[in-house]
């Protein structure tokens, strides 16, 4: 394995560590949505993912 | 005679903060993006090396963990900013590089996919006005899983798993421009700076993301 797997490894590691806190704070103070809220986020999020399809299928 | 001789100053001044606030941050974010497209071709022109890409986004990202939050609030973080743009461009070259040699229509179709998805999310979050906050937990368990299944990846190299942390990685992205935007005009976000950092990292990550799943879809890789 080369230093450059180990380096990115390192990173990610340190991203995971970092972001862990951040995580167990958001999950338990962020506000909570409505079905509404999903459902329209849901939406938007499925819109994008036919955008990156037609993307996809012009390349 | 004047009807309305208050009718400019009734406008309340948190609508005018927030104004003010979408106005510096929309500026700022074109300013850094323009930086980091200069050093992505930098980057690209001087045939930078994978090793030299991963020791500039660490240093990218120990300058926006560790320096950018005390001095947002200063004259000095926007240097910071720049700083951190600067070398999360120079860290592209490689797979620029690499696309670019590969079929250089991938490159522009990302850079566009992306500027649309932008665009549009923001200009949903900005007329809609909706509040995204309770977004957070949820666009934070999502990162935290696929910075987990990217490191896994590192050492299993699964071409499936591959696609499906970049396809995660691009609906994330699209919720973090929804947070950050609703954040900015709901009263989440008050720091251009910040506001700035965090978009800019939504519309980088996003643009690896298409850029790699158009590359793995494009059969020339």
């Amino acid at each position: 394995m080369d230093w450059l797997k180990i380096g990115s490894a390192l990173f990610l590691g340190a991203m995971l560590v970092y972001l862990f806190p951040r995580m167990r704070q958001a999950v338990k103070h962020a506000p909570k949505g409505s079905n509404k809220d999903w459902l329209n986020f849901a939406m938007i999020i499925a819109v994008v993912a036919l955008f990156v399809l037609l993307l996809i299928s012009m390349v | 005679m004047n009807q309305y001789p208050n009718a400019v100053t009734s406008i309340p001044s948190s609508a005018l903060a927030t104004n003010k606030l979408i106005r510096n941050t929309y500026m700022l974010l074109s300013m850094t993006l323009l930086f980091s497209a200069a050093a992505a071709a930098v980057g690209v022109f001087m045939h930078v090396s994978q090793g030299v890409a991963l020791i500039s986004n660490i240093a990218a990202i120990a300058l926006l963990w560790f320096v950018l939050p005390r001095t947002a609030n200063s004259a000095t973080g926007i240097p910071v900013l720049f700083g951190i743009t600067g070398l999360f461009g120079l860290g592209l070259g490689p797979i620029l590089n690499f696309y670019l040699s590969v079929n250089p229509s991938i490159v522009m179709t990302a850079m566009g996919g992306t500027g649309a998805i932008f665009l549009g999310l923001s200009a949903y979050a900005l007329t809609t006005r909706k509040d995204f906050s309770f977004l957070a937990g949820f666009l934070m368990v999502g990162m935290f899983v696929v910075l987990g299944a990217a490191l896994l990846n590192i050492f299993f190299a699964i071409p499936a798993l591959f696609l499906a942390v970049n396809v995660a990685v691009i609906m994330i992205m699209s919720g973090f421009i929804l947070f950050q935007t609703s954040a900015i005009i709901n009263g989440g976000e008050t720091n251009y700076i910040m506001a700035t950092a965090g978009l800019f990292l939504s519309i980088l990550n996003l643009f690896t993301a298409l850029l790699q799943l158009l590359g793995a879809f494009s059969g020339d890789d």
